[in-house]
């Protein structure tokens, strides 16, 4: 049987190169950076070095960057600093977006708790938000514009570099969550008038539990974690060296294949996006031309996601739904709600996110065995039934 | 998977019962599409017996083995012995199911009430409305019954 692991973007295999890199600072280098000896000096000579590695990879000043845990902890510093900042100039009003991470979106609820304006933009049915709809939420009392980079479930890339044209014309600071953009879409934090960048190095063929956060110089941060003088004093605790080395390596890695490796991409994703539009009343979710080079997304009419992924795990085909069930809550995705689908078509969600070493032949294998499956589901389901039979109106044409 | 038992996963995969019954006796159908899941019984009764039940269902894994598992227990059964069916029975059947899981069994037992108190009402037999869930597709709102 074939097994073909098409959930990257939940997260990803590691490298060969980011393991090696990660493996001498386990048991040679072990030292920790704060301490003044010479086994500390190196293991601290290694951390700035990795630092500088990936400043150079987003454009930036090696101090600029903040190593986290990961890209939440990162998009919860970045969006409390700068509405810390905006609260102490009386500027208590952030813009984001429907279909945010929760990372994000659930800071910002609390935020709103605090008193603070949230204003979330409209994607559209593609997925997309305009510049222009930015620039016209812009108020004085604006603080914080917050916008990811591409969208983790429907793959969308926003037009950041406008955005954050926009953001620096109007003196307000532009947050984006890069997590699923990093090592697969250039990053100029400069050129793209970036002032605050959130990054995970799982979804890149680094390690789990370490991400950075970039911060302009000038932006001040609030630390969620009060500790030593690790990272400037802005994040206690003793820095992960092992997993640092391994995403300096792997975000290297990525960037350096990142032309090469799309342009192999690009055209199995559309093979696939092809192949999956055969099936009566599918429909593609997000735009077709602006989003990531592995991602696809389908909603079927008639049958519900969990039920797809477990027959699909048995054929070895492995992915993720926006359904209620897979998630565990009754809603269904909320980016899915937010670009229009109604709960009914949400539930029939599918998401296949491809890697470098997915093959056209293991795309034809998906197709077939996702035209299977959705046929078979909607031969036990009265919802099926009922639309073949005229009870009720298709949604999906 | 790990999430199911290996009772819910051979009777998601394999499931008994599906289908239409094109001149059933009683027919009931619950849930919501707007929540993810809707279920559709089919029963066949003669003499005071179930002589035949299918299924339809749109929903997840659980939902679709708690339909296959629901209909096995009541085949062959007397109409007083599926009327008693219960939810639980279902979720012992099938080796248990996880906790944000229990309502599709619940579903599946109202599914069947729906189904006779359907066929109680074709073949003008009076029955105790109490004994029946009250709303037939639980209004608008997505309900955890778990």
């Amino acid at each position: 049987m074939m097994h073909i692991y098409a959930d990257n973007a939940a997260t990803t295999k590691m490298s060969p190169e980011a393991i090696a890199a990660m493996l001498p600072y386990f048991d040679q280098e072990y030292g920790n950076p704060s301490s003044l000896h010479s086994v500390g000096q190196r293991a601290n000579q290694a951390l700035q070095d990795a630092r500088s590695r990936i400043a150079r990879q987003l454009g930036c000043q090696p101090q600029e960057i903040l190593f986290t845990s990961g890209g939440s902890e990162a998009d919860n510093q970045a969006i409390l600093s700068a509405a810390r900042l905006g609260e102490r100039k009386g500027k208590k009003h952030i813009i984001s977006t429907a279909f945010e991470h929760h990372a994000v979106l659930h800071t910002l609820k609390k935020l709103e708790k605090e008193g603070f304006a949230v204003t979330l933009l409209d994607v559209h049915e593609n997925g997309l938000v305009t510049p222009q709809q930015v620039e016209d939420a812009i108020r004085e009392d604006t603080c914080l514009v917050s916008i990811m980079y591409a969208n983790n479930e429907i793959g969308t890339i926003q037009p950041v570099e406008a955005i954050g044209e926009i953001c620096r014309r109007r003196g307000v600071l532009f947050h984006t969550d890069a997590v699923q953009a990093a090592g697969h879409l250039s990053i100029d934090v400069v050129k793209q008038n970036i002032d605050l960048l959130a990054l995970s190095a799982h979804k890149f063929h680094g390690p789990k539990g370490i991400g950075v956060l970039y911060a302009r110089r000038g932006v001040p941060l609030i630390n969620l974690i009060e500790g030593g003088a690790q990272e400037r004093g802005k994040r206690g605790g003793t820095e992960n060296i092992p997993a640092i080395m391994g995403m300096a390596a792997a975000l290297e890695q990525a960037c350096g294949n990142m032309d090469a490796v799309n342009t192999k991409l690009i055209p199995l994703r559309d093979r696939l996006i092809q192949g999956l539009s055969q099936i009566p009343h599918s429909i593609l979710n997000g735009d077709a031309q602006s989003r990531l080079p592995g991602n696809v997304n389908f909603c079927f009419e008639g049958i519900e996601g969990e039920a797809l992924l477990l027959l699909l795990d048995d054929k070895g085909v492995y992915a993720s739904s926006g359904s209620a069930c897979t998630s565990g809550s009754l809603d269904p995705s909320h980016v899915l709600l937010a670009i229009g689908r109604p709960h009914e078509i949400a539930h029939g969600s599918l998401r296949l996110s491809l890697s470098q070493e997915t093959t056209q032949e293991e795309v034809d294998y998906i197709i077939e065995a996702v035209s299977d499956t959705v046929a078979y589901l909607r031969s036990i389901s009265p919802v099926w039934r009922d639309l073949l039979e005229g009870k009720q109106n298709f949604v999906i044409q | 998977m790990a999430l199911y038992s290996e009772k819910v996963m051979d009777h998601f995969r394999h499931p008994r019962n599906v289908g239409v019954i094109e001149d059933a006796d009683g027919v009931g159908e619950v849930g919501n599409a707007k929540c993810g899941d809707i279920m559709k019984i089919y029963l066949k009764i003669e003499d005071d017996t179930i002589v035949d039940a299918k299924f339809e269902t749109f929903g997840c894994g659980s939902a679709i083995a708690s339909s296959s598992m629901a209909t096995e227990l009541i085949r062959g059964k007397p109409v007083s012995q599926a009327m008693s069916l219960t939810n639980q029975a279902v979720v012992e059947a099938l080796d248990g199911l996880p906790t944000h899981k229990i309502h599709c069994s619940v579903l599946a037992e109202e599914a069947i009430k729906l189904a006779l108190k359907d066929y109680y009402q074709r073949n003008g037999i009076d029955f105790d409305p109490a004994q029946f869930p009250q709303c037939e597709s639980c209004g608008h709102h997505c309900h955890s019954h778990g």
